[in-house]
């Protein structure tokens, strides 16, 4: 039986920047506890002090607990700015845990890919695998140094590699240039800006890899109603991101 | 159709009730438009069919549905037994089609109602233009009359020049009660890209930003026909359902509010009791402009 969905207020106990481009929103329930979440779940966060914020903002999760909820959020618009700039103490309305996660029925050697923001949902996901036994590796990429997010976080799950843009950090160039993709895994899966995941499929069909991605396709309801963020897939033409999704075996979809 | 409350669900925003179970007590609502459903199955438009906008959002769906053979066979078995109104929306290409899945859905005695839809501006056969002319809404709502023998409503698009002959020609073709309105034929462009956000370029504008005219149209349809209005257009709130109600409306219906707060129909079913309490209202039919 999948968890049920909760809308739930949460209290910011800290609202970390990182750069001028992303915050780490660390957020407790008022009370009782925080249902359970799966890794690469998503919530959908109402946006206080957002005069032309209307929809909730799916948020992936970065880290979950008992009694915590971690987001780390992108300075993207004016909706996931206000949620940047929240202070300490301030509520925020939550509705979770949305949406199907990346499996974890995995074997062998996997490869993690996260680009930019998209790291986020990676190092539960390290974890979780780590934990069964996988033989887990990150591969972060961005645009600069900047960009790379929470890496000591990742390095002290498991060996981690970067490939940023400019060269400023690790690997000079695109994840998908990076030598380590050569390797023979056994399982990539990958969150992050859609050209970077549409490559990283292509690698993996190419080399009869096991791929999942996860999509952030436009949403409303976050609950498979209004059918606005669907992904056309081989299997059963459009299906709902926010409910069959985010995470989609790459079998599944079309590109 | 008799409801337990005035507060509904509008079609395409609360699938068929069940995604949202885990959230709402069901059985508190006055009833449930489930989504609009066709003779064939639909696969919808493609990919983006959503923007957001000022206090509101443009969607392009396009009644992606799997059609009125699979409603009876796999989902009306599931929702049957919620305890509250249900109401089937139904959508065509041709006026045999509209009349077609009535008369599929007529066997199916748990269903209190079908809301005739000539409202959706999202395909590119029929849809809307049935309900842009007075011939057009004629022709779909008396053969959709002969088809079914319950309650009959029809959903009304605010895209006309005069929606009260509109709303005229649906009673005069035998419709029960008229539901207003649907989305307002909109369209947004992304500036950098230099593109519509939408792959159907336009689509339908629906949330708070369309209340005030929403609000406007119920009150002169109610004035211009005898059946019952149901009124729905924007509301994010019990407030704002009972200004549909204070305007000539018997019930409302919410819609884009549900992606917000999925609670919000509830929160305005008690609101509407508290108002009524506070004002000495007694029944729903005597919440009135003074």
């Amino acid at each position: 039986m999948p968890t049920m969905k909760q809308i739930i207020d949460f209290e910011v106990t800290e609202c970390a920047q990182m750069g001028p481009n992303y915050a780490l929103l660390r957020l407790r329930p008022t009370r009782g506890d925080m249902p359970g979440i799966e890794p690469g779940q998503f919530v959908q966060v109402e946006v206080p002090n957002s005069k032309t914020t209307y929809l909730r903002r799916p948020i992936s999760v970065n880290y979950a607990d008992r009694h915590e909820l971690w987001l780390l959020v992108r300075r993207a618009g004016d909706g996931t700015n206000a949620l940047c700039n929240l202070n300490e103490g301030a509520r925020l309305n939550i509705m979770l845990p949305l949406g199907h996660g990346f499996s974890t029925d995995v074997r062998g050697r996997a490869l993690l890919v996260g680009g930019g923001v998209g790291v986020a949902p990676l190092r539960m996901l390290g974890r979780r695998l780590l934990a069964q036994g996988v033989e887990v590796e990150f591969l972060l990429g961005a645009r600069t140094s900047a960009d790379v997010l929470q890496l000591d976080l990742f390095r002290q799950t498991a060996e981690t590699h970067v490939a940023t843009e400019d060269g400023s950090w690790g690997h000079k160039g695109l994840v998908t240039e990076h030598p380590i993709l050569q390797e023979p895994w056994d399982h990539i899966a990958c969150c992050g800006p859609m050209p970077m995941m549409r490559a990283v499929a292509a690698i993996a069909r190419e080399r009869g890899i096991d791929c999942e991605v996860s999509l952030e396709n436009v949403m409303a309801c976050g609950l498979g109603a209004c059918l606005c963020c669907v992904e056309d897939t081989a299997d059963k033409g459009n299906v709902c991101v926010c409910q069959e999704g985010p995470v989609f075996n790459i079998k599944r979809l079309k590109w | 159709m008799c409801l337990k409350n005035p507060v509904m669900t509008a079609s395409g925003t609360y699938g068929f009730g069940e995604e949202y179970a885990d959230l709402v007590d069901l059985s508190r609502l006055g009833g449930i438009v489930v989504k609009g459903t066709t003779l064939e199955p639909r696969q919808g438009n493609p990919y983006p069919r959503m923007v957001e906008t000022p206090s509101g959002m443009i969607n392009a769906v396009g009644l992606q549905n799997k059609g009125v053979d699979y409603l009876v066979e796999h989902i009306y078995p599931r929702i049957k037994d919620l305890d509250t109104a249900l109401v089937v929306n139904v959508s065509g290409r041709t006026v045999e089609d509209y009349a077609t899945v009535c008369e599929r859905l007529r066997p199916l005695d748990k269903i209190a109602a079908v809301e005739i839809n000539i409202s959706c501006p999202n395909v590119k056969q029929g849809g809307m233009s049935w309900g842009t002319t007075t011939a057009g809404c004629e022709s779909v709502v008396s053969a959709c009359r002969r088809a079914w023998d319950r309650t009959m409503i029809v959903k009304l698009t605010p895209n006309v020049t005069d929606i009260t002959e509109i709303a005229r020609a649906a009673e005069a073709a035998g419709a029960d009660s008229v539901s207003l309105v649907n989305t307002f034929l909109g369209m947004a462009i992304d500036v950098e890209r230099r593109r519509p956000y939408l792959s159907t370029i336009t689509g339908g504008l629906s949330g708070a930003a369309i209340r005030p005219i929403a609000v406007r149209m119920v009150w002169q349809v109610a004035q211009a026909v005898k059946v019952p209005v149901i009124g729905l257009g924007g509301i994010m709130n019990g407030r704002d359902a009972v200004e549909f109600l204070l305007a000539g409306a018997t019930a409302v219906q919410i819609g884009t509010a549900n992606f917000i707060d999925p609670q919000v129909t509830v929160k305005a079913i008690d609101f509407i009791s508290n108002y009524m309490e506070r004002h000495g209202i007694e029944r729903i039919s005597d919440i009135r402009m003074v």
